[in-house]
């Protein structure tokens, strides 16, 4: 599948492509634990490992982000507790329990 | 006491805007969402990703190092507020969501250098996941050193088109394919006054060259009709009309898509400057005079935020914010300066003309032909058909009373997605040129805010 750099294998919507080796960030989405990579921000570490992320308020398809920079907020997930996180601009941590549609977690 | 100064924005345009000032021995506060200065195009990574620049940044690699350095060497000389969001501006007083929670800034001057993102036109499936802005696809690889896909296709116009697609290529993603909407013979007919840009011009030009050289499939004159969705949901192919009006559909497992840029102008709005609509750029931006005061005392504009005139001119046009500024402050050396940086700014005029009008026009029919039922505010999932109800039906004359009717623009990017292309499906719909639909008005907060920061700061 294509001939991607480092990394050719990807579970997710995103390829690494290059400083795969970093140190793993150990968090769960949806209530499965998967690994991220010091450095991912919630959308890369989210986006590697999955093709979606939120689903959308108003007819419930997937969406998985846009402008990666802050400014569409269509990149939005869910801590476990319902609060929302914009996922691109935040840095993934060890621990952090997120899931796709509040509520799903608790 | 020493007025208190204030940089938004610590990419091109803010950082020689804050160099400026530190020179003259002032301490301006410079306040940036992201974690470290560079702004979008100079992005850095974070500090576990270590990569090398010349992988990171190409042909800018030295002038990204040199900037880097450039805002480094500030350090102990300016407050730094970064991953800090200026959300409203009442009067004199600055409202900013940190990480330690809400903070209240007053300001004597303010240089907005506050940049710019994709210009977006929605298309059938354009809200697929899979789906990315251009400029998002190219934060992915120089932000996260990821690819937004295995295989993915770059459709839309503008030089960032073929800047990204060539550093996918480099990287060495299988991309797929690079579909231009700008006519064929729309590059050579720019071609003099693109040969203007000098080494701007020649990287571009570079950029095309390598992509076709590594056999990628180029094409110009086309338009997107559909990203379609394979089993997982996900985009799987992008459906598009070729020159001769053929129908072509590309397998891909990613899209990155952009007409040129637009502004960040709500933070300009808020400090209530006035605005003119630019023909060229077919946006509404913020009034300055010819050394980037704004029409409000105190108010000095700068980069991309101000006009789209690129990464190297948002150099020129900081610093010479910052020295209308100590002009105005009183040191009358800076006059020289402002002449010298007008002089090398207006070398950038005839480029950007030919950029903008010849070589990457603005495809407004596509925007304009978006079918009914095509949802055109994603956040708020209003359809082009709502918004042209809102008109025929309703009455809506401009697009603030279509925002009202439709919720439009209303949404969590408060318009930053789909006001472009809503504008020109409005000023169809009444008949009337684009200017006269007028711009969505800036609303606070700027951008979304958590409830529980008020709530902390009412506690």
């Amino acid at each position: 599948m294509g001939q991607v750099g480092l990394s050719s294998r990807s579970q997710g919507q995103l390829y690494r492509v290059a400083a795969t080796d970093r140190p793993q960030v150990a968090f769960t989405l949806n209530g499965e634990p998967l690994a991220a990579l010091e450095g991912d921000t919630v959308l890369t570490a989210v986006l590697t490992n999955a093709r979606q992320g939120r689903r959308f308020e108003f007819g419930g398809e997937s969406r998985a982000g846009f402008c990666l920079i802050g400014a569409c907020q269509d990149c939005w997930i869910y801590w476990a507790d319902g609060t929302p996180l914009r996922a691109c601009t935040t840095q993934v941590e060890a621990g952090m329990d997120l899931v796709t549609v509040p509520g799903d977690g608790t | 006491m020493a007025p208190s100064i204030v940089v938004i924005g610590a990419g091109p345009a803010g950082l020689r805007a804050a160099e400026t000032l530190v020179d003259a021995g002032l301490r301006p506060t410079v306040i940036d969402e992201a974690p470290a200065s560079g702004g979008q195009i100079y992005r850095r990574p974070p500090a576990a990703i270590r990569r090398d620049p010349k992988q990171l940044y190409g042909f800018e690699a030295d002038k990204a190092t040199a900037q880097h350095r450039a805002f480094d060497r500030l350090k102990d000389k300016i407050d730094h507020w970064s991953k800090a969001s200026v959300w409203s501006v009442a009067a004199r007083t600055l409202n900013v969501a940190t990480e330690a929670g809400l903070k209240e800034l007053g300001w004597d001057c303010l240089i907005l250098a506050t940049g710019a993102m994709d210009r977006v036109i929605p298309f059938d499936g354009w809200t697929l996941p899979g789906v990315f802005t251009l400029g998002g696809a190219q934060v992915a690889l120089k932000y996260q050193a990821c690819a937004v896909g295995g295989r993915p296709v770059f459709v839309g116009t503008g030089p960032l088109l073929y800047l990204v697609a060539y550093q996918y290529a480099a990287a060495g993603v299988d991309v797929r394919a690079v579909l231009d909407t700008a006519p064929p013979a729309a590059k050579w007919r720019a071609m003099p006054g693109l040969a203007r840009g000098g080494r701007t011009f020649l990287k571009g030009l570079s950029y095309v060259l390598r992509l076709h050289m590594r056999g990628i499939a180029l094409a110009s004159g086309v338009r997107p009709i559909a990203a379609v969705p394979g089993p997982h949901g996900s985009v799987s192919g992008l459906i598009w009309r070729d020159a001769r009006g053929r129908e072509r559909r590309t397998d891909c497992d990613a899209v990155a898509t952009g007409f040129g840029l637009r502004s960040e102008t709500q933070l300009a709005d808020l400090c209530g400057l006035s605005f003119a609509f630019d023909a060229l750029q077919r946006q509404w931006l913020p009034i300055q005079d010819a050394d980037g005061r704004a029409d409000v005392e105190g108010v000095y504009l700068a980069g991309d935020g101000a006009a789209i005139k690129g990464a190297d001119a948002a150099e020129i046009s900081g610093a010479r914010a910052a020295h209308a500024l100590l002009y105005d402050l009183g040191r009358t050396g800076s006059a020289e300066q402002i002449e010298r940086l007008n002089r090398r700014l207006a070398r950038f005029e005839p480029f950007r003309r030919s950029l903008e009008a010849e070589a990457f026009p603005f495809p407004s029919d596509l925007a304009v032909d978006a079918a009914d039922d095509l949802m055109v505010c994603r956040c708020e999932a209003v359809t082009a058909g709502e918004l042209r109800r809102s008109v025929r039906v309703l009455g809506a004359t401009e697009i603030n009373r279509a925002k009202a009717f439709t919720r439009l623009g209303m949404g969590r990017c408060q318009g930053r997605v789909c006001g472009a292309a809503a504008a020109e499906i409005l000023a169809d719909s009444l008949g009337v040129p684009l200017e006269t639909v007028g711009r969505l008005r800036g609303q606070a907060p700027v951008k979304p805010l958590p409830m529980g920061a008020f709530l902390d700061g009412a506690a």
